[in-house]
């Protein structure tokens, strides 16, 4: 169906394990593997305590592959790598630089000459609507801005692939709303291929073109799903009887998980 | 109206001992008026003593927190970062932590002479813990999410620690050189009064034996007045370089 040389992430029997304090062994990923195609918008959604947030912390390489391999297109994942740009929950702006700083830290160390990282700098914080925050510490914005200037800092040194960690989980509803559809609108202008872990059913089906629904303890990968909704502008897609079906479709599966790592296992 | 509150416990000290020395509740002897003090400090002045001997402890002051500083810093760090480093290094800190430093003065005395050099090693002595164990306390609870972030923009391991370790851990690290400041004017004192032929310690001491006490109290006003102001410059100066906490 899907063609495989199109593939951006290919995952493959990845297991990973934790041990606790007191020596107790926990399960966080049990046999996942996914291919995610490239310009894809791929979310992972579960309750908590699936794993999906470790799963994208293997994919950035910011935690070392215990088992199974995962691989881009840039070859085997080891560590982080710069085709591979992330943007945490708590937004994680270098809080002792300005807007403007955060954004030049990643063009300087990709060498951009000094003129044009400037002018690369001023084009994304135009991208993300921050322009007049340039020299504005994190401390001093609201939470959707400090998201947006995280988003730009990630965007700007041009990465082939976006690993959400639940980016808007920290923000209020309305500019939770307002970033999902600059998101959408900069993935569709910008073209990247972005891995987007949420617990919110709403959103993924919203965003993504399909959803891993990983389900808990021990975190493993339940449904693939096919979203394959029209996109529109999200109060459109709000309004269509499709979403909601949808929606409500993907919670039942969501709740049933939840409900049962709740009750413990059997 | 906040500055005449802040120094409004001060004047009432001095207003104070105004009072006690006009009314002779103590020897003038002993407890000199404060004119008398001022006068004797014109005097130290004019004679120069006073500022060579301030200029020598100075010196040893800032030298011991200097390198203190320059060898704690990054050994606070690298501990936070790398396990060997830190076992290696936590039992020699938890075995001078609690020593009294001012203890080590004769010791210091036996193996380093009676110059600057032995002064300059204890005060170093002193400021290196509270430097490497806010610098250690300050990078351990980093944000690990900016050191990721640093690595997913092209940071090498090395490049974070400068980039991101080091001004993320500066709140703690500022208020550990603080308490170092602290420490280093107590030992530059402490260390002079034992054996010395120069410094601002000396010269209390030296004063204080020949019974000379005005010139004795100016002497200490003297070196408060210093601490005070270094103290306040230091705040300042933190204060500018965390500008980015303040919201």
């Amino acid at each position: 169906m899907r063609d495989a040389s199109r593939s951006a992430i290919s995952i493959e029997n990845v297991q990973h394990s934790y041990v606790l304090r007191g020596g107790k062994e926990i399960i966080a990923l049990q046999n996942i593997s996914l291919d995610i195609q490239a310009e894809e918008f791929h979310a992972l959604l579960g309750p908590s305590g699936c794993g999906k947030s470790t799963l994208l912390y293997l994919i950035g390489g910011f935690i070392p592959l215990q088992e199974g391999s995962i691989r881009t297109r840039s070859g085997e994942v080891t560590g982080p790598g710069l085709e591979r740009g992330i943007v945490f929950q708590n937004f994680a702006l270098f809080p002792w630089m300005t807007v403007k700083q955060n954004i030049l830290y990643g063009l300087r160390k990709a060498n951009f000459p000094r003129k044009e990282a400037e002018d690369r700098a001023r084009e994304f914080i135009q991208l993300v609507h921050l322009t007049g925050f340039e020299d504005a510490f994190p401390s001093q914005l609201s939470g959707g801005m400090q998201q947006r200037a995280a988003i730009a800092r990630t965007l700007a040194v041009d990465p082939e692939i976006l690993l959400m960690d639940e980016p808007f989980g920290a923000l209020d509803a309305q500019t939770r709303r307002i970033m999902q559809e600059e998101l959408r609108a900069i993935q569709q202008r910008t073209k990247k291929t972005v891995v987007f872990v949420t617990h919110d059913v709403q959103e993924a089906v919203l965003l993504a073109d399909r959803i891993t629904i990983m389900s808990p303890r021990p975190g493993r990968i339940s449904h693939l799903i096919e979203v394959g909704l029209e996109r529109q502008s999200v109060e459109d897609m709000l309004a269509q009887p499709e979403f909601t079906a949808k929606s409500e479709h993907i919670w039942r599966l969501v709740k049933d998980m939840a409900e049962s790592a709740m009750r413990g296992p059997a | 109206m906040n500055t005449i509150l802040r120094y409004s416990p001060l004047l009432l000290l001095l207003l104070a001992w105004e009072a006690i020395t006009r009314f002779g509740l103590v020897s003038r002897q002993v407890l000199p008026d404060l004119a008398t003090i001022g006068g004797a400090w014109l005097q130290l002045i004019a004679g120069g003593e006073l500022a060579w001997h301030l200029a020598m402890s100075m010196a040893r002051a800032f030298g011991g927190l200097a390198l203190a500083i320059l060898i704690g810093v990054p050994a606070g760090l690298i501990m936070a970062v790398s396990k060997p480093f830190r076992l290696a290094l936590n039992p020699l800190v938890q075995m001078i932590y609690p020593i009294p430093k001012s203890a080590l003065v004769p010791l210091m005395m036996i193996w380093l002479g009676l110059g600057s050099s032995s002064k300059v090693v204890l005060i170093f002595i002193g400021c290196l813990l509270p430097v490497i164990v806010s610098a250690y306390n300050g990078a351990k609870s980093v944000n690990p999410f900016l050191l990721w972030s640093a690595a997913s923009l092209g940071a090498s391991r090395r490049e974070s620690l400068v980039e991101v370790l080091l001004p993320a851990a500066m709140p703690s690290v500022l208020t550990g050189i603080r308490t170092a400041l602290g420490f280093a004017f107590i030992l530059m004192v402490t260390s002079e009064f034992v054996i010395a032929k120069d410094g601002i310690g000396y010269l209390i001491a030296f004063l204080g034996d020949g019974g000379v006490y005005p010139s004795m109290f100016a002497a200490i006003f003297t070196v408060a007045a210093i601490g005070f102001f270094v103290d306040r410059a230091y705040s300042m100066l933190s204060g500018r370089l965390l500008r980015w906490t303040v919201t």
